[in-house]
């Protein structure tokens, strides 16, 4: 230890000056390191005077130690700081270095969408199961039992011959494709325990070529009630309350007379709208009317006891007035921006 | 049902100043729906005019014109007489004839101006009844001679042919066939409008129809369908000595033209005219062309009749006919027989005003493809009360019109069972209609509707007893009543009141799927399609099973699309069809699903009844289950398809091409929210690519296939060589995830995670591998994924290194780190045993 400096406040005060001017000096956490190195270890000046403690004379002890543990306290707190600043200051530049341009990231997973017609129909759907409904299917290829034979379709009648059928090969063996959702009518009054409420949302099928306003495949709602007590103003409020949900509580409907085998009396349903295409006017929505006598018949329900009502509503027309889709091919071609328009919603 | 409304106005008062759309306003209110409104759609000046003079000029072209002078107005004014081109050789110097001015449009539309041609100014046309839209007449311009007119020059010609008409057409339901009438609409308009209805029925009135006679009709049906007679009704009379060659007056031919009907002759646009007027259909004979009384009975199969279209028929046993003499000479209710045919050398007519069975009649018009305005009145019932009425009406119009004289010669059968009164119970129809109805006010409307009403006899249970009028055969129950009284009284009466359902149970466990499948999918980049179901017998054959299995298919038997005939077994061939018209469309990159049925019959199997059940009551239980066992299985698909980019190029991103992959993804998220566990393992499929398919299975239960569509096929499809596909049967998915699932403890524990590196023959499936260790190392691993599949350098050929990561954990306690070794080890060991797998240091 030949070239030890002794303890003396000046030496000490040069030690401490040289190293807060190191440390103030650093610039990054790599020199702030090294500083440290030189200004706090084993081989630094500080470290030094401080092993030279050992060799001070008793009475000095304490007056050169104080000197010498002040200094590094000093010199610690002045490294702590610097450094807490350089953490600081490296991390902002890090989080600089890290911008993005947040209108060129890359999409890694594309958005789907859900066809209008499923929306739709799950919405019509909730609104009668939030009423007590129940929701009822049925088969698409049917008996024609079940299609037209229980719901008072005489075979001869010529509203049989209007549904515009398909028919499997033999026709013999009266299988078709269900022209309305009405045979889940029958077989809800023959499965269910009476009273039945139930809405039946189906695909349907008829003989009408594709173009802007038909198509041979659609679908419709199709709703039931059979209970004691029924009346046509329950179906009047049924389709009121409806109305007005899906199209908001301006809509107004309207029923006229009308002839359907399975229903008696029968009722066209018209719909009204302030912001409809074309203005504020009736539009044909649908058929209803109180369940016919010999349909409950046929389901063993005694239409003294019960009676019950009955609607239909096609979900290609509601979309089409309600969302304005003007082309009936748009919603069954299965162009993907049709949908992608809609997105999640309806 | 198209209606002339001054036809209309006969019969009920209209309001003067009445529109189309009035009539058709109140028309609705009572069940008649609007359909068009048709007009002559022309407009003057169209005036009477009279050729004074003209000159024949042959021209170039071969034609000769002539050029006219024609006076158009009384008077010397200077339009009076005017310079007209015609080129027409039918008419004489003093002949009446319609004059289109300049400014007229004629239907076309057809502008009338002053034009110069073949050397003159033509200043206005001289019109053929074609022209004028009344008819086909090819045989020149209207002569008004021949129709018995001489109006004064200048007069208005549209009033005069009665082109100012309009007529209404309304959309008549199956249930109104006397709505097919004016006398029906008449009636209706009446109750929509409460205008005063003059009944024509009643109007008609003919000393002689009381006394016909002479004439032998027999009614011989040895086969009557479903138990009805083929005639209830059948009134025959004779007009003698019509001249068939007269024109038809003008207004007769105007209202017919706007009801629909083409004038042909006059003794046949006078049937036609009676049976719009009074819905009754009515045939004329050549009396003449008879031979001896009529027959009315079935044919005898194979009996032949050729029809006034002039074509043969080959006849059905069930076909009702008339017949003479010679056999048969009409399709009775449809079409008559060419022989007996009215012709302009008729002079002596027998008229037949009959009734026959709807069904008897429905049945033949469509058999023979014969819809006919006489078939359409049949099949939905026609007043069996007008049949004399409606024959003396046409006997008048031919003595009238035609010249003829009616006799007394003729026949009247009538068989028509009286109709029973229809039991209303007071307060029923209030109690179904929703609105309080007075018993006069029920009265009032039954009456209005043409029904007798009588009280009933027991007080204490008050009834009335309701007989319909003969025009509605459809009224048979108080519910038919009901319908009439509360048309009559008005539907806007009913009040709105929402009924209160007994608590529901909400969606079912597979709609809930349905739903959850539908939107994860959504959310997962696929956008749903919806496929027709119509599918060619190669489509099925192809995706309907994954081997060389027959595919049994359902076949309509009137597709509109012949070349796919079938129900779809697959949804692939669909999702296939639109992602072609999407690419077709410029989008290259698609992800798709559809959820829909499939039609799965059984090979074998004979679907279908033939006899089906009554509806009297509800089946039994057998005859529903035959009923159930008629019909196919139909389980819900849900179907994948993913092509193109999955992820598209940008900035700092790769594009990422979809696959195989990305479609078992989407199948474990339909799994996912269907509450089932897939599992995978390599499949075959001959729609598939052989290397690149995988089968799907709960627990041992296949449920579908994803992979990649056969690159041969693809070609043929004109889709790109990769297009990921999957298919998942729904209900079975559904079926295994439901029930109530148990929570399992989430353990707290440290976890001890190691990594297990197995070489095994590159044959293994690492799937397999997998699940022998996942079973092999027991209750304490938590978690097992395959990490990495090596092959190459410091591997031997035939071998891979395949790595899972592990990851331990105990209920109780931490692992030691020999505990978790330990379980790896095991399982390592069974996939040795298993596989001949060792473990890679």
């Amino acid at each position: 230890m030949s070239d030890t400096t002794p303890i003396s406040e000046e030496s000490v005060q040069a030690a401490v000056d040289a190293a807060l001017a190191a440390i103030a000096g650093a610039a990054d956490s790599e020199q702030l390191k090294a500083v440290k190195q030189a200004h706090t270890a084993e081989a630094s000046p500080l470290a030094a005077l401080n092993a030279q403690l050992r060799q001070v004379a008793p009475e000095n002890k304490a007056a050169f130690g104080k000197l010498v543990g002040g200094a590094r306290g000093r010199v610690n707190q002045a490294f702590q700081a610097r450094e807490a600043e350089i953490v600081a200051e490296e991390a902002e530049r890090q989080l600089a270095a890290e911008a993005v341009d947040v209108t060129a990231l890359p999409s890694r997973r594309a958005v789907g969408a859900r066809h209008p017609l499923s929306v739709l129909q799950e919405d019509v759907a909730d609104v009668f199961v939030g009423m007590g409904w129940e929701i009822g299917e049925g088969p698409e290829l049917e008996n024609e039992w079940f299609n037209f034979d229980a719901l008072n379709f005489d075979a001869d009648h010529p509203a049989r011959a209007m549904q515009d059928t398909f028919f499997v090969d033999p026709v013999e063996r009266h299988l078709v494709l269900r022209t309305h959702t009405s045979p889940v009518q029958v077989r809800s009054m023959l499965e269910r325990d009476l009273p039945v409420y139930i809405l039946a949302p189906g695909r349907v099928y008829r003989t009408d070529e594709l173009d802007a306003t038909h198509t041979p495949v659609f679908t419709q709602f199709e709703g039931l009630a059979v209970d004691k007590g029924l009346t046509m103003a329950h179906l009047r409020g049924t389709l009121e309350h409806v109305a007005k949900i899906m199209f908001g509580p301006e809509a107004k409907i309207r029923l006229r007379p009308a002839f359907f085998p399975f229903t008696e009396p029968s009722a066209e349903l018209d719909l009204w709208h302030p912001t409809f295409v074309g203005g504020a006017r009736w539009i044909e929505w649908g058929g209803c009317g109180m369940v016919n006598p010999n349909v409950l018949r046929a389901a063993g329900i005694d239409p003294d006891v019960y009676s019950g009502f009955a609607f239909g509503m096609g979900i290609e027309r509601t979309l089409m007035f309600r969302n304005d889709v003007s082309d009936m091919r748009d919603m069954i071609e299965g162009d993907i921006r049709f949908s992608q328009h809609f997105g999640m919603v309806v | 049902m198209r209606v002339p409304l001054s036809w209309l106005a006969e019969y009920v008062d209209l309001t003067p100043g009445t529109t189309p759309e009035d009539v058709h306003e109140a028309l609705v209110r009572v069940g008649l729906e609007e359909e068009e409104i048709h007009t002559f759609d022309l407009t003057g000046p169209i005036v009477v005019g009279q050729v004074l003079d003209f000159v024949e000029e042959p021209q170039k072209n071969g034609k000769t014109i002539r050029w006219c002078q024609v006076r158009v107005a009384p008077g010397d004014g200077e339009e009076a007489v005017r310079g007209i081109v015609c080129g027409a050789g039918n008419f004489f110097p003093g002949d009446k004839v319609v004059v289109t001015l300049p400014g007229a449009v004629l239907p076309g539309p057809f502008p009338i101006a002053a034009r110069k041609t073949y050397g003159h100014v033509s200043d206005g046309m001289i019109a053929s009844s074609r022209e004028l839209g009344l008819g086909d007449d090819h045989d020149g311009i209207l002569r008004l001679t021949t129709l018995g007119l001489d109006p004064e020059v200048g007069t208005d010609a549209i009033a005069l042919l009665g082109l100012d008409d309009q007529a209404v057409e309304i959309n008549v339901t199956p249930d109104r066939g006397y709505a097919f009438s004016i006398r029906g609409v008449a009636r209706e308009y009446s109750h929509a409008t409460g205008a005063a209805f003059r009944d024509p029925a009643l109007a008609v009135s003919d000393p002689l129809a009381g006394a016909l006679e002479g004439f032998s009709v027999s009614i011989d049906d040895q086969a009557p369908i479903r138990g009805r007679a083929g005639s209830s009704v059948f009134v025959t009379r004779v007009v003698r000595g019509v001249d068939a060659t007269r024109k038809t007056p003008p207004w007769m031919v105007a209202r017919l033209k706007l009801a629909g009907i083409r004038s042909i002759s006059l003794l046949v646009d006078i049937t036609n005219y009676v049976m719009l007027e009074l819905g009754q259909p009515i045939h004329g004979y050549d009396f003449d062309a008879l031979q001896g009384g009529i027959v009315v009975r079935r044919a005898a199969a194979g009996e032949t009749i050729v029809t006034l279209d002039d074509a043969t028929r080959t006849l059905h046993a069930e076909d009702l006919l008339i017949t003479d003499g010679s056999g048969p000479i009409g399709l009775a209710g449809v079409m008559g027989g060419a022989a007996t045919e009215m012709s302009a050398e008729t002079t002596n007519v027998l008229i037949e005003a009959a009734n026959f069975d709807p069904v008897s009649i429905a049945r033949t018009a469509r058999r023979h493809k014969l819809p006919s305005e006489a078939s359409k009145r049949y099949e939905r019932g026609v007043d069996p009360q007008i049949a004399v009425a409606a024959a003396a009406r046409v006997a008048q119009l031919m003595v009238d019109l035609a010249g003829g004289v009616a006799d007394t010669t003729g026949s009247v059968f009538s068989d028509i069972p009286d109709r029973q009164p229809i039991e209303l119970p007071a307060g029923y129809v209030a109690g179904l209609v929703g609105f309080p109805i007075s018993a006069d006010d029920e009265k009032q409307a039954l009456a209005e509707i043409g029904a007798t009403v009588a009280d009933g006899a027991d007080a204490a249970s008050p009834v009335l007893l309701v007989t319909p009028p003969s025009w509605r055969p459809d009224i048979t129950d108080k519910s038919d009543l009901a319908e009439e009284v509360a048309r009559i009284i008005g539907y806007d009466h009913i009040p709105a009141v929402l009924p209160v359902a007994p608590p529901g149970r909400g969606l079912t466990v597979s709609q809930k799927v349905r739903r959850r499948v539908a939107n994860a999918l959504a959310a997962d980049g696929f956008t749903e399609v919806l496929a027709y179901p119509f599918v060619s017998a190669a489509q099925n054959d192809l995706f309907g099973a994954p081997d060389e299995a027959e595919v049994a298919g359902i076949k309509l038997a009137n597709p509109l699309d012949g070349t796919v005939p079938f129900l779809r077994t697959s949804l692939l061939p669909g999702v296939l069809d639109i992602a072609r018209r999407n690419l077709s469309r410029g989008f290259t990159d698609l992800a798709l699903y559809e959820l829909g049925s499939v039609f799965r019959p059984e090979a074998g199997v004979d679907y279908g009844l033939v006899d089906l059940p009554g509806v009297e009551g509800r089946p039994d239980a057998e005859t529903l289950a035959a009923l159930e066992a008629s019909i196919p299985r139909q389980p819900r698909h849900a179907a994948l398809l993913a092509l193109g980019n999955l992820i598209p190029k940008q900035p700092g991103q790769p594009a990422v091409a979809a696959g195989i992959a990305d479609v078992l993804d989407a199948a474990r998220v339909v799994a996912a929210a269907s509450g089932a566990h897939l599992t995978v393992r390599q499949g075959a499929h001959k729609a598939f690519h052989p290397g690149r398919t995988a089968e799907l299975f709960v627990g041992e239960q296949s449920v579908g296939f994803a992979g990649e569509l056969l690159p041969q096929i693809a070609a043929e499809l004109h889709l790109p060589r990769v297009v990921a596909l999957a298919e998942l049967d729904l209900d079975a998915l559904t079926v295994a995830g439901s029930g109530v699932i148990e929570a399992e403890p989430v353990r707290a524990m440290p976890a001890a995670t190691q990594d297990l590196s197995l070489l095994v023959d590159v044959a293994v499936p690492a799937g397999d591998l997998l699940e022998v260790v996942r079973v092999g190392a027991g209750e304490l691993l938590e978690d097992i994924h395959l990490v990495d599949d090596y092959r190459g350098a410091g591997v031997a050929d035939g071998a891979k290194s395949v790595t899972f990561a592990l990851r331990f954990r105990a209920a109780d306690r931490t692992l030691t780190a020999a505990e978790a070794s330990e379980a790896k080890l095991a399982g390592a060991e069974r996939a040795k045993e298993a596989f001949g797998a060792t473990v890679r240091e």
